[in-house]
């Protein structure tokens, strides 16, 4: 048994140091992989919060992760070609800067991911399940039929877009820039979990009535989880579209919801590295197993199913014990 | 005589054809422990989630501190200082004795969103939930996970998580269950401690406790309340006997 904080700063420096060396020894594809895998966390992140923290079984995290992604298709693919997205009653332009293009996935991320859980927290259990996925699934048939953006084939962008100082088409600056978001993200989930807030969430999971028999709203606690969950994996799909320089309805998927879903169990639910070491997983098996075979989704299958029967708490929970979370 | 602190006024509640809650009055006066008893299935539990907030009556209704509170939830009748304990523990298993005690806290304070502030280094939460748990003489255990206490230590738990809230009354639904003669004398012993600070409203199964507590008892038989009254008119009300005691006192 390994004390959780160790693993969690093994697994961090394992996910830096993987792509540096491959950097020194001229992978680039390596690199991206590397890349790959800290957006997808990033995005499990997001999830872990609702689904770990919150017990919130979101089965359409897909939604945001493709709001992410459009936003950044969207705005950069005016910015390419110096058209407007409007002109009236006021005038919006498109945008090359990835910080911007953040910060407007996560405030629509944010904003939808309000309205989805304010209808959707009334109801719970599979419910809860059917009413997220029903979303995810509104928007991933919304986005085939819009022609604007590229429909049913997606939407290119040639050039990745900007951020300041840095040279974003080299592989290892677009990791660091990744890399970074995803230290701060966990970070400020930490401090989120040991906050008055992720006690009064991780209660709320346990026992409902206990909450609310000191006087909390769990409808309350449940929505703002569910709204920073969102953001947080808008902000992923962002990411993700800057890596691939594509957009399609793909990222809209009920699979791509089903895969961040993967992660945390993979990785291990409720535990803070959880989705990272799920996502690193994830995509190691992808590049190796892929390899051998197309069908490599029958072996995730069946380590997922050796996971779930046998090691409930993923990677992290098997091979560490529980950290006072409030510590 | 004490104030009148909670007053249920003429609730009904039906299931179906099964009227749980049939015209039931009943109050709950500064400074008392008024005891509920009755068979199985007679409508306690159904009473206890009308007045907790987790059922609304089909009509009647209850007033708090001279409030209506009929169709507040259960947060917020906590709010206005409604303490109340489970029949069945409800607490957040996972986490430490400490952290469920610190929850309490946090609930009577409010600001529950602050995201950023650790919540376990918090000193004034942190000195009411240890003042508790030495109350309820559970302070040893306050590191240890809640899953792995006793039977008896999670009731003594509940019973500080609803204090940490200074409830202007408490609610409690068969604290005394499960618990072995030991736990009930220590649990007895406290409670009559705590009905100094507010009265408790007391659903108990346990005559002993009952009777060496209660200073009013309310015997309710199928949705109705047959008789209200002081421990010594409760033993002699034929009626109670009939319905209910009959069976004990001969055994």
């Amino acid at each position: 048994m390994i004390n959780e904080r160790v693993l969690n700063t093994l697994i961090a420096l394992l996910l830096l140091v993987v792509p540096l060396f491959a950097w020194q020894l001229d992978e680039p594809f390596i690199i991206t992989l590397a890349t790959k895998a800290a957006i997808l966390a990033l995005a499990g992140v997001g999830l872990n919060l609702a689904l770990g923290y919150g017990g919130l079984v979101s089965f359409g995290h897909a939604t945001f992760f493709g709001l992410g992604g459009y936003t950044m298709g969207i705005l950069a693919s005016h910015a390419q070609s110096f058209t407007p997205i409007m002109e009236s009653p006021f005038l919006i332009d498109g945008t090359k800067s990835m910080p911007i293009i953040w910060l407007v996935a996560i405030v629509i991320s944010a904003f939808v991911a309000f309205i989805i859980g304010l209808l959707s927290l009334r109801t719970t259990g599979v419910y809860f399940i059917m009413v997220t996925l029903a979303f995810g699934q509104m928007l991933y048939y919304f986005s085939i039929s819009w022609p604007a953006y590229g429909g049913e084939d997606g939407l290119s962008i040639y050039v990745r877009n900007e951020f300041p100082g840095l040279n974003t088409l080299d592989p290892i600056q677009f990791f660091g820039i990744c890399y970074v978001l995803l230290m701060v993200v966990i970070f400020f989930m930490s401090k989120l979990n040991s906050s008055s807030f992720g006690l009064a969430l991780n209660s709320a999971r346990q026992n409902s009535e206990r909450v609310q028999t000191v006087g909390i709203s769990p409808f309350r606690l449940q929505l703002v989880a569910f709204t920073i969950s969102g953001a947080v994996t808008g902000l992923a799909g962002a990411l993700f579209a800057d890596l691939n320089r594509f957009i399609s309805p793909t990222m809209f998927s009920w699979h791509t919801s089903g895969e961040i879903m993967v992660f945390i169990i993979l990785g291990g639910a409720a535990r803070l590295y959880g989705p990272v070491a799920g996502a690193a997983i994830f995509i190691l098996l992808e590049h190796v197993l892929g390899g051998l075979s197309e069908f490599w989704h029958i072996f995730l299958g069946a380590i997922l199913l050796l996971v779930v029967l046998f090691a409930k708490g993923g990677l992290i929970g098997s091979v560490s014990k529980k950290a006072a979370s409030h510590g | 005589m004490g104030n009148v602190i909670l007053d249920v006024r003429n609730i009904h509640k039906q299931f179906g054809a099964l009227k749980a809650s049939d015209g039931i009055s009943l109050d709950l006066r500064q400074g008392e422990i008024h005891a509920l008893i009755g068979p199985n299935g007679a409508g306690k539990s159904t009473l206890i989630a009308q007045i907790a907030g987790r059922l609304k009556p089909d009509s009647g209704c209850v007033h708090f501190l001279d409030q209506d509170i009929s169709l507040k939830s259960t947060a917020q009748r906590a709010n206005l200082g409604l303490g109340r304990t489970f029949q069945v523990s409800a607490l957040a298993m996972e986490n430490t004795v400490l952290e469920n005690v610190v929850l309490g806290a946090l609930g009577k304070r409010g600001k529950v969103f602050s995201f950023f502030k650790s919540v376990m280094h918090d000193k004034n939460l942190l000195s009411q939930a240890r003042a508790t748990l030495e109350r309820v003489q559970l302070i040893d255990d306050s590191n240890r996970i809640t899953a792995e206490l006793s039977h008896g230590q999670r009731r003594q738990l509940e019973v500080a998580v609803a204090l940490t809230l200074a409830p202007k009354a408490f609610l409690m639904d068969e604290p005394m269950a499960g618990m072995g003669a030991e736990g009930s004398k220590k649990l007895t012993k406290l409670l009559r401690q705590l009905k100094q600070d507010a009265p408790i409203l007391l659903v108990e199964h346990d005559m002993d406790a009952v009777f060496a507590l209660a200073d009013r008892i309310s015997v309710l038989v199928y949705g109705k309340i047959i008789a209200t009254g002081s421990v010594d008119e409760i033993r002699s009300n034929p009626d109670v006997r009939k319905a209910y005691l009959g069976d004990e006192e001969a055994t």
